[in-house]
């Protein structure tokens, strides 16, 4: 008890810098949980995505929209079990700031395949019988504000003009990290005014032709069976699973997350730097302590394990204070940057990372120290001031 | 009790060696309390650290109570100092961040003694030193008479035979010095401690039985006192 209550006193000796060091220590260990969750929520996507659902979109690219027609020739291919389709709308809310995901869907089928959607009853009554209708996420409503029997304008950036939307309700997620940034409306409405309007895009065209199989083992089997359909054709497909199309998103985007990936090392590194100096500094102005210890007795093993527990006390003080923020501000950063994440949860192997990065932190920045109070020879050591 | 033959100490100090201690060879008793004076250099404190088993001879022998301490190796001699020699310091080196109480018991986390028997020894400690009242006390809220005192019960907390006591008296002023020399001779006389004292301080020396004086690193006189 002595020993133990003597590091805890030693880690206070000098209030300034230890809490300094604490204080840096702290932030380190938030920022790298917080950089983690990052960049797990930019995989979150592909993550949560099925295997049982396939997304076929055009060989070329994904931003060539593929004729409705194909939905028939796909629906008949074997392993296929129901089909929907989705486009992507792309409109502005006021300002060119609010972004968030809009899609244009056949609802019905769509929430049929996307069972972690969950619609009530009355919601989905009212948006399946008004074409002009939306559902928004929760996450979205919040945000925004948005309410049942809101009309909202969004300006359309790939439809031009304006376009009106009632509010049918909000749609809530199965699970936590569901995705409820996004707004969903009726793609026959889509398709009805880009014919009315006149507009130069492809009338009776769907971004994505997204299948669910009843065998997910068969994923790659049926995806060929689907694209040899429409092989040597003018609209050639490309069919994957919805993570691996998922994947492929993340993939574009690879450099900015090895990056934020390699900025959380840097940080814990760095902290490294920081504590070691602060151990090190803390040993030479103990040399003399340290060195009464050996005289009365004490092996050298024993006096630089002093060293040690008190860096790895400090380090496990500010790795647990620096988890338990973590949460906190994980989900003030959410709120803060809206739908840009899909879900940002801190998962559990996050705060354990984050532990084991405060402890690693704890055991580098002993080890110079340890060496030269294990090495200090009493005699010179009780000389020193 | 002490037996020392041809004991020659060796400092490197950059490129030049020098010769601390030169084939000194001694003979201190159970029971002796023995003042080592001499000009600076003479090489009295490095032949108490020799003694005390915190620094290694270049060459010689140094027994104490039949064990010849040159031939332990560092954890051996740990041990060896933990059990059989108290430490008294100039600066008194006690663990700042620790009260009176739970300096003095430092030495015992050693031993496989219960807590409370611990307790029981630091207290008695502390009380024979006439510091029952200050165990709460941290050393910066003790006069300097006071930390030595401290530091003396550590120094008995083990019961050690032999005490090693480096300018005991050294910070103090003239009063709280006479009363650490004072109770370095109850030590002696009641409870049958060996103490060997280094000092630069004649009066202090007078509180020993004996003061060897040393010059160059070997033996100079020896001086029975009237104490």
């Amino acid at each position: 008890m002595l020993i133990l209550r003597l590091l805890f006193l030693n880690i206070w000796r000098n209030k300034g810098r230890s809490v300094l060091t604490f204080l840096g220590l702290v932030i380190a260990v938030l920022a790298f949980g917080l950089l983690s969750t990052v960049v797990q929520a930019w995989y979150s996507g592909a993550e949560s995505a099925s295997q049982a659902r396939l997304i076929t979109r055009s060989s070329i690219s994904l931003i060539f929209p593929l004729p409705l027609s194909h939905g028939e020739r796909i629906r008949q291919v074997d392993g296929v079990e129901s089909m929907t389709v989705s486009r992507w709308f792309g409109g502005v809310y006021k300002d060119t700031r609010n972004f968030f995901p809009q899609f244009a869907v056949d609802p019905p089928s769509y929430f049929e395949i996307y069972p972690e959607y969950m619609l009530s009853d009355e919601v989905r009554n009212k948006f399946y019988r008004d074409r002009r209708s939306a559902v928004v996420g929760r996450r979205l409503a919040q945000q925004y504000g948005f309410a049942p029997g809101d009309i909202i304008t969004l300006k359309g950036q790939i439809f031009p003009g304006n376009w009106e939307f009632l509010i049918a309700g909000i749609y809530e997620g199965k699970e936590e990290q569901t995705d409820t940034g996004k707004m969903y409306f009726h793609w026959a409405y889509l398709n009805e005014e880009v014919k009315r309007r006149k507009i130069s895009r492809d009338a009776d065209s769907v971004g994505v032709f997204i299948t669910s199989i009843a065998d997910p083992g068969r994923a790659a089997e049926v995806s060929m069976a689907i694209d040899e359909l429409f092989s040597n054709s003018a609209k050639e497909t490309l069919t994957e699973t919805e993570q691996a199309f998922q994947l492929g998103f993340v993939a574009m985007t690879e450099a900015i997350v090895v990056a934020i990936r390699a900025v959380s090392y840097v940080v814990i590194l760095i902290i490294m730097a920081v504590m070691a100096n602060t151990m090190a500094m803390t040993a030479r102005e103990r040399t003399s302590e340290y060195a009464t210890l050996k005289a009365l007795g004490f092996s050298p093993k024993f006096v630089a394990g002093l060293v040690a527990g008190e860096s790895m006390l400090m380090a496990l003080l500010g790795g647990v204070v620096g988890v338990a923020l973590t949460y906190p501000v994980a989900a003030a950063f959410h709120e803060a940057t809206g739908t840009l994440f899909r879900s940002f949860f801190v998962s559990f192997d996050t705060s354990i990372m984050q532990l084991l990065a405060a402890l690693a932190t704890g055991v580098v920045a002993a080890i110079f120290p340890m060496i030269k109070v294990y090495r200090i020879r009493i005699v010179e050591g009780l000389r020193a001031i | 009790m002490i037996h020392i033959t041809g004991l020659r100490k060796v400092y490197r100090r950059g490129e030049q060696d020098v010769l601390v201690l030169d084939g000194l060879s001694l003979h201190v008793n159970r029971g002796d309390f023995v003042a080592l004076m001499g000009p600076s250099g003479s090489g009295k404190s490095t032949l108490l650290n020799l003694i005390a088993g915190i620094d290694r001879p270049t060459s010689g022998l140094i027994q104490v109570d039949g064990a010849d301490i040159t031939q332990l190796n560092d954890a051996q001699l740990a041990q060896w100092r933990a059990k059989h020699v108290g430490f008294i310091f100039q600066f008194y080196n006690l663990i700042p961040v620790l009260t009176a109480y739970e300096n003095v018991e430092l030495p015992l986390q050693l031993t496989d003694l219960p807590a409370s028997e611990r307790r029981a020894k630091a207290e008695a400690a502390l009380a024979a030193v006439g510091l029952a009242d200050r165990m709460t006390h941290t050393p910066n809220e003790l006069s300097g008479g006071q930390q030595q005192r401290v530091a003396i019960a550590r120094a008995l907390i083990t019961n050690p035979s032999l005490i090693v006591a480096d300018e005991p008296t050294g910070d103090l002023d003239r009063q709280s010095a006479s009363d650490i020399l004072a109770m370095l001779n109850r030590l002696n006389r009641e409870m049958g401690k060996t103490i060997i004292m280094v000092t630069h301080d004649p009066k202090a020396a007078e509180a020993a039985r004996a003061v060897i004086h040393l010059e160059k690193g070997q033996l100079g006189s020896i001086v029975e006192t009237h104490a």
